[in-house]
């Protein structure tokens, strides 16, 4: 990738972060540290990947996004705010109780949310329906996907891997927000769910393992999953959690807290630094 | 009354004859010849998807597949959908409101040897609590294969509860016209009403034959969709017969029973007495034998009809 593209990106990507930010401390209550953990994957995707048109979020044949670990939505609806699906300045309403951002993603509300989902395990499978259904009636659309590592516990996760291997969805491309800690500590103590490479592997799926916020890493991944036929791809993504804000980098306790006041100047103070 | 056949039976064989007709797919977990989709496989083995033993997955693959605006059928035993299945029924199809026609086989105790793990006695109390959920229970062949058409045709979830016993088979399908919602009156009377639904509504045309024997008159209404209840009919009934018994092959809690209290209740209170499963768990055997010991049967129709018609 150019690095003019690159610089580009990263700036989107500060902007989806700023954004989660405002909705988090608006709502006070959300979750940061996994939505920013995922901001250059949903930057990536929605700047760059997706056939998606802000315009007519109903396309039929658009590429499909299933944000399977649901509780980041801040980080969904800010990458769909930015990519024009609704204004900007309804995300200072997320949470509230005449929005229509809801706390986890309801597809019947918000224009670009392909999928309703928040309780863990479910969305995966949602989009291994989404990419069935491509095969059944031939659409060339790709569906996307994201879990998170402490969602990988949920047993359902393995039976969708076990159906979109066996179904040979290699229009179906997921990604593993790999950043280590889940609400009561890191992964390894809490449920380890480790070696994640292996088990999709073990599984039957085409396993890439990237750093999740380099976009040239992203890219290389993303598109070895479109040249890879007969398998679905599973791209495990090294990330840190609250990436970008120094003090919620790799705490765990960032993963659903609201910044008070002076947190929040802080953290847009540090983001707007790298802009 | 001709030859008993199972609800189930009916479904697949729907499944088969819509399949020309309407574009869907079908999934199944591991029991296609179990719930009948092997009927509909064997036709079109190309719309056709074994999730394996997976229940919860296949809910929620057919939720995706409903989000691309294609209608998918999804079929395992009643225990494995309304219960195994509940939170995915209700999050990856209830709250979205997707297009997801769920057919659970296998529901009710007269699922008889296999016992207390898969009889479900409680699917119609969790898939009625789901907001947008119509949910219904077919009484014989005719009606079984008109749900699953009026379900075709539906915008919307629903869950349609099939039998794996044999019954007999109640309607004429040229006749009988299935409408979702509607309760059908079999019998006019005018002393208790009897509200029964699948292989209840047999034995509560048996209960009014009977008494009418000891002179007491007794309408009964065949109540298919427990939810959305049809009211009109119910109100009518409680106004002019003035007590209720209701029947069904479930738990008195939650069920159809408690569907006609709730309704009756804010309407026009009346005198309600329930046929079901009285909060216990079943247990293996025969089907008649089990119906007489879990209190399922026409006598245990008119025992209640008394005691509904004594609190008047």
């Amino acid at each position: 990738m150019e690095q003019a593209k690159i610089a580009e990106l990263q700036k989107k990507a500060i902007e989806i972060k700023l954004d989660i930010l405002e909705e988090v401390f608006s709502a006070s209550s959300g979750h940061p540290g996994g939505s920013m953990s995922i901001a250059e994957i949903l930057t990536y995707l929605y700047f760059v990947e997706m056939k998606v048109d802000p315009k007519n979020p109903k396309w039929e044949d658009r590429d499909r996004f299933v944000l399977s670990k649901g509780h980041c939505a801040p980080g969904l609806y800010a990458a769909l705010a930015e990519k024009g699906f609704f204004p900007k300045e309804d995300l200072k309403t997320f949470r509230k109780v005449d929005s229509y951002l809801q706390g986890h993603p309801d597809m019947k509300g918000v224009p670009g949310v392909d999928m309703s989902s928040g309780s863990l395990g479910l969305g995966i499978s949602t989009a291994c329906g989404m990419a069935l259904s491509g095969k059944i009636y031939n659409k060339d659309y790709r569906v996307y996907s994201v879990l998170g590592d402490g969602e990988l516990a949920e047993g359902q996760v393995w039976e969708a891997a076990m159906f979109a291997a066996h179904y040979k969805l290699d229009n179906l491309c997921a990604f593993v927000d790999f950043n280590g800690l889940q609400i009561d500590g890191a992964i390894v103590d809490v449920m380890n769910s480790t070696p994640i490479d292996e088990k999709y592997k073990a599984f039957g799926w085409n396993v890439i393992v990237i750093d999740g916020h380099d976009f040239n890493q992203i890219e290389s991944a993303v598109e070895a999953a479109k040249a890879t036929k007969g398998k679905p791809t599973m791209i495990v993504c090294k990330t840190t959690k609250g990436k970008g804000v120094s003090f919620m980098e790799n705490q765990a306790g960032w993963h659903g807290k609201a910044p008070n006041a002076e947190e929040y100047e802080k953290a847009v103070a540090e983001l707007k630094a790298q802009l | 009354m001709s030859d008993k056949i199972a609800t189930r039976e009916a479904y697949g064989k729907a499944l088969a004859e819509f399949g020309e007709k309407y574009d869907f797919v079908v999934f199944d977990a591991d029991l296609a010849e179990a719930t009948k989709t092997i009927m509909f496989k064997k036709k079109f083995p190309e719309r056709h998807f074994d999730c394996g033993i997976a229940e919860g997955n296949m809910v929620s693959v057919a939720a995706g597949v409903a989000a691309t605006g294609k209608i998918p059928f999804v079929s395992t035993f009643a225990m494995f959908a309304a219960g195994r299945s509940f939170e995915q029924i209700r999050n990856s199809i209830g709250y979205p409101h997707l297009n997801v026609k769920i057919g659970a086989t296998h529901g009710g105790i007269s699922v008889g040897e296999d016992g207390a793990t898969h009889q479900c006695n409680e699917d119609f109390a969790t898939m009625r609590a789901i907001p947008g959920m119509t949910v219904i229970c077919p009484a014989d062949a005719v009606e079984a294969r008109a749900v699953v058409e009026a379900a075709i045709l539906h915008e919307g979830p629903v869950y349609m509860r099939f039998g794996r016993f044999a019954v007999p088979t109640l309607f004429d399908q040229e006749t009988y016209k299935f409408e979702i919602g509607k309760g059908v009156q079999m019998a006019d009377g005018k002393d208790v009403t009897i509200v029964a639904n699948g292989l209840m509504v047999e034995q509560a045309l048996i209960a009014k034959d009977k008494l009418a024997e000891e002179g007491i008159s007794a309408r009964v209404i065949n109540m298919a969709t427990i939810k959305p209840i049809d009211k009109d009919i119910l109100v009518k009934a409680a106004k002019e017969t003035g007590a209720i018994v209701t029947a069904e092959e479930h738990s008195v809690i939650g069920g159809l029973g408690s569907a006609v209290c709730e309704t009756l209740a804010e309407e026009c209170p009346v005198p309600v007495k329930k046929v079901g499963v009285m909060d216990q768990f079943g247990r293996s055997g025969k089907v008649p034998p089990l119906l007489e010991m879990y209190g399922l049967t026409a006598n245990d129709i008119v025992a209640k009809a008394k005691e509904a018609i004594a609190l008047k």
